[in-house]
């Protein structure tokens, strides 16, 4: 164990208990403000997805999803949304 | 004469508050400014016994708003520091007994005479919190390098700028050199990346903090504590003084690393 932890201090990855609660604290974070955001955070986020995405293609809006999706280290946004038609781009 | 109110507040309880009022409080009165503590943890009242103020109280806050009393009646004067009162809570209501409005009005009334209004808040974002950050403006967010603490700041802060309050600033508290040295404590970069607010001071782990509150005289009198030196240097920071941090030596050397390394190694 103390070898592999040296072999991790020079390796420059660090799980000293400091680290642990910083990424814990990130994570966690990432959860309560997007909870406590006062508006709808994820109908707002939609809104303006929505408002970017359709200037290069067609969407189908009522289906468009946002959620997060966690993992043991990680929260992800994941967005499925669902292409109807492309623009028609023409380089110039 | 128009003061600022400045409320003390931090989510979680027990992060030091209290503490930090009283010795703001009675540093910012040894700099010479007029000065009130008020305590705003009804039912739960604290500040008057760190303060060594316990055995003068007559009225409390909740006869001022009630107008059982004049405001006046109830402030009580410490007298080993000129300029410097205290407002007591009621330790026999509930924090429903002041509203809101009640406090603004408390509080405009106070910044006509004082230079500064210090609110110690309750811990939890309840009415009590709602009570003590409605007449501010400012506030002072105490965390210690905790996860729950620092998340519980987090809330807060979301809070104070829902409510509109211009300033927060940041006060470590209870930080331990050594063992943000080991990599064992958040370190106050980590703090401040993490909630993105201006640091006012870094406040050490320090018996002294325990003794003089058995002695219910605030740490600031003592030039020896490293914590009181943090109060200091806090209260001059508030009225506008540029003030280096303080060095709580926790770059290690070479021969700190070459031994951590060691005891690394070997364990
Ligand atoms: N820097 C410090 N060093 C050592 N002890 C400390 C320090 N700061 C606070 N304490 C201790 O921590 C305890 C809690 O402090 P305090 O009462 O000020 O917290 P609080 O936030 O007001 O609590 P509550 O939420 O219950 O009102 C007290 O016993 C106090 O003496
Ligand atoms: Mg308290």
């Amino acid at each position: 164990m103390a070898f592999l932890d040296l072999i991790n201090k020079l390796l420059g990855r660090d799980n000293s208990s400091k680290q642990v609660a910083k990424e814990r604290l990130r994570l966690v974070l990432v959860h309560d403000r997007a909870n406590t955001a006062p508006v709808d955070f994820l109908t707002a986020l939609k809104e303006d997805l929505i408002r970017v995405i359709s200037q290069y293609m067609e969407i189908d809006e009522e289906a468009l999803e946002v959620t997060f999706s966690n993992s043991d280290n990680s929260v992800a946004l994941i967005a499925n949304i669902p292409v109807i038609k492309m623009r028609r781009a023409v380089n110039n | 004469m128009s003061g600022k109110v400045l409320v003390i507040t931090s989510g979680k309880g027990g992060v030091g508050k209290t503490t930090t009022t009283a010795n703001l409080g009675t540093a910012l009165a040894m700099m010479g400014y007029k000065v009130v503590l008020v305590d705003t943890d009804i039912g739960l009242r604290n500040l008057d016994v760190v303060m060594g103020l316990e055995n003068r109280i007559v009225f409390d806050i909740v006869d001022v708003v009630n107008e059982n009393c004049k405001l006046k009646q109830a402030m009580i004067k410490d007298k080993r520091f000129d300029g410097l009162y205290l407002l007591p809570a009621a330790q026999t209501k509930e924090k429903t007994a002041v509203s809101p409005h009640q406090m603004r009005s408390l509080s405009a009334e106070l910044k006509k005479e004082f230079d500064y209004v210090l609110i110690d808040c309750p811990a939890g974002i309840e009415q009590g919190f709602k009570n003590a950050i409605a007449g501010a403006d400012e506030a002072l967010v105490v965390a210690t390098p905790e996860v729950s603490s620092v998340r519980d700041a987090d809330r807060i802060i979301g809070l104070l700028e829902a409510a509109g309050l211009a300033i927060s600033r940041l006060i470590i508290n209870r930080i331990r050199p050594k063992m943000v040295r080991r990599g064992d404590m958040m370190d106050i970069d980590d703090i401040i990346d993490i909630l993105a607010i201006k640091l006012i001071g870094v406040v050490p782990e320090d018996e002294v903090i325990v003794v003089s509150t058995n002695r219910g005289e605030p740490a600031v009198i003592d030039y020896t504590s490293k914590a009181g030196e943090a109060y200091r240097r806090i209260a001059r920071r508030l009225v506008g003084e540029e003030v280096p941090f303080m060095v709580l030596d926790y770059n290690e050397g070479l021969f700190d690393r070459f031994r951590r390394m060691l005891k690394l190694a070997a364990r």
